[in-house]
């Protein structure tokens, strides 16, 4: 098919800090120009009325492809985690790829082992071929450090990123929440948050004898920050990401037994919370993730401990975002770099920014439409969301895929 | 509350001001004089059925009450069950080893086909936390929780709060003493927060592997020597300590738990010499709980336990269906 130019005008451009008035050309799906000087014949013209034009978010570490969800909520590109299947073979990382296309990409996680079970390396080189960006563990970690070590050298010689889950197993055996008054009172089985740090300090004395660039999906507590940060300071080759759910909820959100609330890791204290913010504020976490899991009534109307972990993220996730800003935390820049620039890096995709060359991948952010989170109403497959009821601001507005109009 | 004489109807707030839940879910919904005025009903159903061969009230008559059971149980179930009969209601169990259950049928839509069956009070034990509070938000009827996994068992702190009134003459500024695995209790729980909430001080004495972290937001003090915690108390509970956790995983064996914290009658002497002795039963004898300690009949409380649970049983059944009764003032 052919792709007309396009000419996003009056738009307010996140190519920095701020936005900033600009227009943006698009030709054959990619970036041709920023302000661009002459407009190639047969352009189409679209007016963003002063709304801010940004790339597409490439959500790292989904747990579905749900597309009707990702682009409510102005997602691109999503990296898709391997425990559904799991994905640890070329055949079935090359049909998950092809999931979404053409108006959303999947890029699949490879399984770091055979099963997801950390015992046995799965094809990773047959599955990088296949299509897989980077590799993960999944939803628990490698328990086996030997096994682990193994993992990490093998991605790093293909050039893929380990993407990890960090938490001590054993600390955390039937744990359904964090150690604290709310786990206590609810008589719900509980593990310290410390269990985070132990797992995050083994592996990170794994990279720095492997040098093996890792990204841990979700830190969450004081302690594994503090950890991430001193390794970044050592100049390790160290990425780390959160949901929003730990940077606006702590453990008090589980109380009334709600399952919508019940995360892996868990809702930490209000400390925990707190560090958190100061770290997105600071730098030290570098990827801001939806960690979409949609979960209907099965897995989550159930009693606490019985219910599966998870949220639906995707829809709430720029809000979310544009939230951190008004508050202060980061500034529009940043919290597209968190979105979708440090995710393409981590990923090697060329996308992620607006960038000459780059793929037009955009969306347009009205930044200050005013919404409820209903999840009764959400576009996803299940509503479980735990900002039920929360009143927020800002959505995309239109989205572009490759150049073309998907929204 | 300085003695173990009830108040008069007049100190508390008119109909139903004076119990304001539909359910009974856990002591963390109840306030102080709430609590009172269950204890107070549950005393003139002490007095009914200690009055010989004729222990029967026909308030409940026609009413149907269903103790689902989702976990074994002999005591709290035949309490439940008593009472409910000696109110005159028709009381149905359902075990969970006989149900739908184990075929897979969810906990939603076993209460559901429960609450289709038009029943006017449910009694529910179930394994996890949360559980009966789950049920409770889907049915029409007043849900009493008679346990829901390490969560609460609020007819239980009820019943030794009576327990302790009657032999204390008052359940206020006394050290009462819980001792044993609290982590996975949830007498403990319910019985932590009723008793600091009548203004006792509580203390906990547990290993440090069976005690639940945070104890002190509980407004409790812990302890991981057992006499020191037992010092001068006026109240050692003890609690029931399961087989499965002496099996290393937590303790390293009972005769161990029996040296650190059994309760013998050489350890019984650091409380105060009036100190009374509770257990909600079933008894590890020789594990947590001595014999002679157990069967002292001075200072152990462990059948009075029993006579209150079935009056304080009667009491919450007879309050929570006060409502669909028509009684005056409850609506």
């Amino acid at each position: 098919m052919e792709l007309k130019p396009l000419h996003i005008i009056g738009a307010m451009l996140i190519d920095g800090d701020t936005p900033r008035p600009g227009s943006l050309l698009v030709v054959d799906g990619r970036i041709a120009a920023l302000d661009p000087a002459e407009i190639p014949d047969g352009t189409e013209t679209v007016d963003a009325k002063g709304q801010w034009l940004a790339p597409g978010i490439i959500d790292l570490g989904v747990f579905a492809t749900d597309k009707p969800a990702f682009h409510f909520g102005g997602i691109t590109r999503a990296a898709l985690m391997p425990d559904n299947g799991p994905l640890d073979g070329a055949g079935l990382v090359e049909r998950a790829a092809k999931g979404g296309k053409p108006d959303l990409w999947v890029h699949p996680l490879a399984a770091a082992t055979k099963g997801l079970e950390g015992r046995e390396l799965a094809e990773i080189g047959l599955m990088k071929q296949a299509g897989a960006r980077a590799i993960a563990t999944g939803r628990s970690r490698i328990a086996d450090s030997g096994v682990m070590r193994r993992v990490l050298s093998y991605a790093a010689s293909l050039g893929l990123v380990t993407i990890i889950h960090a938490e001590d197993e054993g600390l955390t055996a039937g744990a359904v929440a964090t150690d604290g008054e709310m786990a206590t009172r609810l008589g719900l089985a509980s593990a310290p948050a410390m269990a985070e740090a132990i797992a995050i300090a083994r592996d990170l004395a794994l990279v720095e004898e492997t040098g093996a660039p890792v990204h841990f999906r979700q830190v969450t507590t004081a302690r594994g920050l503090d950890l991430i940060r001193a390794a970044k300071a050592k100049g390790l080759p160290v990425l780390c990401g959160i949901t929003p759910a730990h940077l606006l909820l702590s453990d008090t959100a589980i109380g009334d037994f709600r399952t919508f609330a019940r995360l892996s890791p868990p809702l930490r204290s209000e400390d925990d919370r707190h560090a958190c913010l100061a770290a997105i504020a600071d730098g030290t976490i570098d990827v801001l993730a939806s960690g979409h899991d949609p979960r209907g009534p099965e897995d989550k109307r159930l009693p606490f401990a019985e219910a599966l972990p998870g949220m639906a993220g995707a829809e709430t996730l720029l809000a979310l975002g544009l939230g951190l800003v008004r508050d202060g935390h980061v500034s529009p820049g940043r919290l597209f770099e968190l979105l979708a620039g440090t995710p393409a890096c981590l990923l090697g995709v060329d996308a992620g920014s607006l960038a000459v060359g780059k793929e037009a991948d955009l969306i347009l952010v009205n930044d200050a439409t005013p919404w409820q989170v209903d999840a009764k109403k959400m576009a996803a497959w299940a509503g479980n969301t735990p900002f039920d009821g929360m009143p927020v601001q800002g959505r995309a507005t239109m989205m572009w895929k490759g150049g073309q109009r998907i929204r | 509350m300085t003695s173990a004489k009830t108040r008069p109807a007049s100190d508390y707030p008119p109909g139903g001001d004076a119990f304001r839940h539909r359910h009974l879910i856990g002591i963390a919904q109840l306030t102080p004089w709430e609590i009172s005025y269950v204890l107070d009903a549950a005393e003139e159903w002490v007095e009914l059925n200690r009055s010989g061969a004729a222990k029967h009230d026909d308030r409940l008559a026609g009413l149907t009450i269903i103790n689902a059971f989702f976990e074994n149980s002999t005591r709290t179930l035949l309490s439940f069950e008593i009472a409910g009969k000696r109110l005159g209601a028709d009381v149905v169990n359902m075990h969970a080893a006989q149900s739908s259950v184990k075929k897979g049928e969810t906990l939603i839509d076993t209460a559901m086909t429960l609450n289709a069956m038009r029943a006017d009070a449910m009694v529910i034990r179930h394994g996890s936390s949360g559980a009966v509070q789950l049920i409770a938000g889907k049915v029409d009827c007043p849900v009493l929780n008679a346990g829901d996994g390490r969560h609460e068992h609020p007819t239980q702190a009820l019943l030794d709060a009576l327990t302790i009134r009657r032999r204390k003459g008052k359940v206020e500024g006394l050290t009462i003493a819980i001792c044993g695995d609290v982590l996975h209790s949830r007498v403990a729980r319910s019985n932590i927060l009723a008793l600091t909430l009548l203004g006792n001080e509580v203390r906990i004495v547990a290993p440090p592997t069976l005690t639940p972290p945070a104890m002190e937001r509980m407004h409790v003090t812990t302890f991981t020597d057992m006499d020191e915690g037992i010092r001068d108390a006026d109240v050692v509970m003890m609690l029931r300590l399961q087989n499965e956790r002496m099996d290393g995983a937590y303790l390293p064996s009972a005769r161990e738990y029996h040296a650190l914290y059994g309760l013998t009658p050489k350890r019984l002497e650091k409380a105060k010499p009036d100190a009374i002795v509770m257990h909600p039963g079933p008894m590890n004898r020789g594990v947590e709980i001595d014999s002679s300690v157990a069967d002292d009949p001075v200072r152990s409380t462990i059948t009075e336990q029993v006579e209150m649970g079935v009056a304080v049983r009667m009491a919450c059944l007879d309050i929570l269906t006060r409502r669909k009764r028509g009684v005056a003032g409850w609506n």
